[in-house]
């Protein structure tokens, strides 16, 4: 049996707004600190914002921010919060994290994968993402 | 108890990672990045102020089996002390 403490957590990113890829770039690190192995599966809108010409771009937040929540983040932002790519760099730096895109929005977003970020790892279909999360946690943001 | 106690500084070399200011999940992952630096049985001392820093500290230690050996607040500012299994 898999300890619990080593269990990988899989997120499937399918959001391209800025809170919400932070919140998974968030979610990403802290399992990386706990050596919990971390697969990301990137689909749809997601992974337009792993594109190598639009990662660094600031995006658009969730429709519920509202002007209230937008001013909050910006306040964070201007306190010196990292974009959410490098809390990912970060996560990739100090634990396993895996990063692959969906193969179906590569189509959708008729996109190759030289046009993804270093940062994305490959490209793969989503029995392989099952195989992959085994009988870990899926979370779908 | 502050980390100047003999019992405890005299022991085993001590490493600080200043966390103050940062927000979750930085003290972690700073914390991660920084224990594996020092050696095993080596001491670990984290400044902290983000408020999930208490549970976020004794899950990680439990969860990694880096032992807590002391936790204090003063001012606002946490202090944990960790040692390297």
């Amino acid at each position: 049996m898999v300890d619990p403490a080593e269990e990988p957590i899989s997120l499937v990113l399918f959001s391209g707004t800025e809170d919400r890829l932070t919140a998974a770039a968030v979610l990403t690190a802290g399992a990386a600190a706990l050596g919990r192995p971390v697969h990301i599966f990137l689909q749809y809108w997601a992974l337009d914002a792993f594109r190598a010409n639009r990662i660094n771009e600031r995006r658009p937040l969730s429709p519920e921010a509202g002007p209230e929540g937008t001013a909050a983040v910006e306040q964070m932002r201007a306190a010196g919060q990292q974009p959410w790519v490098e809390t990912l760099r970060m996560a990739k730096d100090i634990g396993e994290v895996d990063i692959q895109a969906c193969s179906l929005s590569m189509d959708l977003l008729q996109l190759s994968a030289d046009q993804l970020d270093p940062i994305v790892d490959g490209v793969e279909g989503v029995a392989a993402f099952y195989v992959n999360a085994g009988g870990g946690q899926v979370v779908f943001i | 108890m502050t980390l100047t106690e003999p019992n405890i500084a005299a022991t085993a070399k001590v490493t600080t990672l200043d966390a103050r200011a940062l927000k979750c999940p930085m003290p972690i992952v700073k914390t991660a990045q920084a224990i594996k630096t020092i050696a095993s049985g080596e001491l670990l001392e984290v400044l902290a102020t983000d408020p999930g820093a208490t549970a976020d500290f004794a899950a990680w230690s439990r969860s990694t089996g880096n032992e807590l050996v002391e936790q204090t607040i003063v001012d606002g500012v946490y202090r944990f002390v960790l040692r390297r299994k």
